[in-house]
C-alpha cells in the first residue's frame, strides 16, 4: 500500500465529499417538490448537461469493463465505439422531443409519458417496474467499480474490514443525495469528468511510450483477437453479433431511468441538441480507454506475480489497475483511482434517484396514495433512494459479483422493451396499448428466455434459420418480438373495435422550438 | 421547397456516421495501418469527431429559438 496513492485518493474523495453537501444550496430553489429534488428544476445549462449527461452514462463500470473486455475478447469489445456513435444521432433527433412534452406536461420519468400518452396506469406501471429492475443491478455494478479499485490501492477485500470503504461510500452518498437531490451528482460530475480526462490523456501519452509505441502494443496482440471473425458458411459469426450489439445498446441506453433524469434535468431542446455534438468527447474517450485493454496485454499485467490474486478474484476486471500500478507513479494512481471511483458514485446517486421517481410517482402515488402531496411525494422518493443503496450494497456483497454483471446485461434486454411505448410512443399512438403490455410482456419473457439459454453469461443469442446461425444481441431480437406481438395485437383491438385509451398529450406539446 | 422541408433534409446527413459504422465487412481489416493502428481501430475512433462535426453541422443548420432558451 502506497501512503501517497492513498492520500491523493482521500483527498479527491473528501473534496467531492463537501461538494456533494455544498449543492444542496447550489441554485437555490425549495427542495421539497419532486421537479426540484430530482430534476434540479430542469434548469441546468449546455455546460453542467454536458458533465451531468457525461458523467452519468459513462460510468465506474464502463471504464472497468470496456476494456476488461477488449483484453479479454479482443475487438468484439470495442463495439463500444460504433455502440457510442450511434447514439448521439438517434438522441439529437429523439430526446429534445421528449424533452418538449415532459416539460409541457410536467413528466418527470417515462413512465409518466407513457401514461400520459398511452393513457394506461398499467402501461406506465410496467415501463416503471422494468425501469427499476434494470437500475437495480446497474447501482450495483457501481460498487465493483470502487471495490476493484480499493482493493488495488492494497486495502483488504475479505471480512468486515473489506467491505467497510464500500460501506462509507455509499453511505455518504446516500446522505448527500438525500439532502440535496440531482444537483449533488451534477456538481461532482465535473470533478469527476475532469479527473476522468485527466487520466485518460496521461495514460494514452505515458503508456504507449513506456511500452514501444502503438505498433509495439498491437504487435502482442494475435490477429484472431485484432479482428472480428468473418462470417463463414454456416455462420455470420463475429460480424452480426458486434453489429446488433452495437445497436442494441445504443437503442437501450437512453432508456434507462437515469439517462432520462439527467436529459430531462436540462434546461430545453437546444440545451440537449448542442450537447449531442459534444458528448462525442465522451465517447472518444471511452474509445482511448477500450485500447488500454490491449495496452494491459502488451505489458502482460495479468503474469506479473504481485497481482495474480488480484486477478484471482476480479478476473479482467482488474487489467486497467494493474495497469496504472505498473506504469504510473504513486500520486497519479491515487488522483486515477479517484477518478474511477468518484465516477462510480455518480451514476450511483442518479440511479437512485431515478429508480426513486419511478417508484413514487408510477408505483405510490398511482396506486398506493393516489391523493399524496408533492410534498410527500418528493418525501417518499427521498426515502426510497435510500432504500435503494442499502439494497445496493447489500446486493454488492452478498452475492456473487458475477451475478450483478450478469443481471446488468438481462437489464438492458429488458429495458430495450420499453422502446416502443416511450421512444415510438413520442411519434405515433398507432399501437394500442394493450398491444404495448401484451408485446412487453413477450419480449420480457422471450428476451430472459434467450439469456438463459446462454446461462445469462452473454447477451448474445444463437439465432439459427435454416443452415444458418445469426449470432446477435438478444435484447434486439427480443425487441423484434414486441415488435410484432405488439402490431398483431393492436390489428386485433382495431378488428374488434375495443374502446381506444384517451392521450392526454395534443401535437402541440411535442415542439420545443419556436415556429411562425 | 419551403423551409420546413428543407431543413428536413439536414436531418438525413446524421445517417453518414451510422451507416459508416455498421459497415462492419468494409471496416474488419488491419491494414492500412496507421502509427502501428490497426484500420479497424483508427476507422471506428476517426468516426468519434467526425460524428461531432456532422451533428454541430445539422445542429447550426437546422437551429430555431426555443422558448427561454433563447441563447
Amino acid at each position: 500500500m502506497s501512503v501517497v496513492a492513498v492520500s491523493v485518493f482521500i483527498f479527491f474523495f473528501g473534496l467531492v465529499t463537501v461538494l456533494g453537501f455544498i449543492a444542496a444550496h447550489w441554485r437555490k430553489a425549495d427542495l421539497n417538490s419532486l421537479h426540484e429534488w430530482g430534476l434540479a428544476g430542469r434548469s441546468f445549462g449546455t455546460v453542467i448537461t454536458w458533465f451531468l449527461i457525461g458523467g452519468d452514462l459513462y460510468t465506474a463500470y464502463t471504464f472497468i469493463a470496456v476494456p476488461a473486455l477488449v483484453f479479454g475478447a479482443g475487438a468484439m469489445g470495442f463495439f463500444a465505439v460504433p455502440y457510442t456513435i450511434l447514439v448521439w444521432p438517434f438522441a439529437f433527433i429523439v430526446m429534445p422531443r421528449l424533452w418538449a412534452v415532459a416539460h409541457r406536461r410536467g413528466y418527470v420519468t417515462a413512465a409518466d409519458f407513457v401514461r400520459g400518452r398511452h393513457g394506461s396506469p398499467l402501461l406506465a406501471l410496467a415501463v416503471a417496474v422494468t425501469g427499476i429492475l434494470a437500475t437495480m443491478p446497474y447501482i450495483a455494478l457501481q460498487l465493483v467499480g470502487i471495490q476493484v479499485v480499493v482493493a488495488a490501492l492494497g486495502f483488504p477485500t475479505a471480512g468486515f474490514w473489506g467491505e467497510l470503504p464500500l460501506i462509507i461510500s455509499f453511505a455518504i452518498l446516500a446522505a448527500y443525495t438525500y439532502t440535496s437531490g440531482l444537483r449533488a451528482p451534477a456538481l461532482i460530475a465535473i470533478v469527476k469528468d475532469i479527473l476522468i480526462y485527466v487520466t485518460v490523456i496521461a495514460a494514452i501519452v505515458v503508456i504507449p511510450a513506456k511500452l514501444g509505441g502503438y505498433g509495439a502494443i498491437f504487435s502482442h496482440v494475435s490477429t484472431e483477437k485484432l479482428l472480428l471473425k468473418a462470417p463463414d458458411s454456416g455462420s455470420l459469426n463475429g460480424f452480426s453479433a458486434y453489429l446488433m450489439l452495437a445497436i442494441g445498446s445504443a437503442l437501450a441506453l437512453l432508456l434507462y431511468p437515469h439517462s432520462l433524469t439527467a436529459i430531462l434535468s436540462s434546461s430545453g431542446g437546444n440545451t440537449l441538441r448542442r450537447n449531442m455534438v459534444l458528448l462525442p468527447a465522451y465517447s472518444l474517450v471511452l474509445g482511448l480507454i477500450a485500447l488500454l485493454g490491449y495496452m494491459a496485454l502488451a505489458a502482460g499485467v495479468d503474469k506479473l506475480p504481485q497481482f495474480a490474486g488480484y486477478f484471482g478474484e476480479y478476473k479482467q476486471n482488474f487489467a486497467v489497475p494493474a495497469l496504472f500500478l505498473t506504469m504510473f507513479p504513486d500520486w497519479f494512481v491515487g488522483l486515477s483511482f479517484a477518478a474511477i471511483a468518484i465516477g462510480a458514485l455518480v451514476p450511483a446517486a442518479i440511479m437512485s434517484i431515478a429508480a426513486a421517481n419511478l417508484f413514487t410517482r408510477n408505483i405510490y402515488c398511482e396506486f398506493v396514495k393516489p391523493d399524496c402531496t408533492p410534498a410527500e411525494e418528493t418525501q417518499m422518493a427521498k426515502w426510497v433512494s435510500l432504500i435503494v443503496k442499502v439494497g445496493a450494497v447489500a446486493f454488492a456483497i452478498g452475492l456473487p459479483q458475477q451475478f450483478a454483471i450478469n443481471l446488468q446485461l438481462l437489464g438492458g434486454v429488458l429495458i430495450i422493451q420499453t422502446l416502443p411505448a416511450v421512444i415510438i410512443g413520442l411519434y405515433t399512438t398507432w399501437f394500442d396499448h394493450r398491444g404495448l403490455l401484451v408485446g412487453w410482456f413477450m419480449g420480457i419473457v422471450g428476451g430472459t428466455a434467450m439469456m438463459a439459454a446462454q446461462q445469462f453469461k452473454s447477451p448474445t443469442y444463437l439465432l439459427h434459420l435454416g443452415a444458418i446461425t445469426i449470432p446477435g444481441y438478444a435484447a434486439l431480437y427480443a425487441l423484434l418480438l414486441n415488435l410484432v406481438v405488439a402490431a398483431v395485437v393492436t390489428l386485433f383491438c382495431r378488428a374488434a373495435g375495443l374502446r381506444r385509451a384517451n392521450d392526454e398529450t395534443t401535437a402541440g406539446d411535442y415542439a420545443d422550438v419556436m415556429r411562425t | 421547397m419551403n423551409q420546413k422541408s428543407r431543413k428536413r433534409f439536414w436531418y438525413w446527413l446524421l445517417l453518414m456516421p451510422c451507416v459508416a459504422v455498421v459497415c462492419v465487412p468494409m471496416f474488419n481489416k488491419l491494414e492500412p495501418a496507421w502509427h502501428g493502428i490497426p484500420f479497424f481501430y483508427w476507422y471506428q475512433l476517426l468516426w468519434i469527431p467526425l460524428s461531432a462535426v456532422v451533428i454541430g453541422v445539422v445542429y447550426i443548420a437546422t437551429r430555431e429559438r426555443s422558448p427561454g432558451n433563447a441563447r
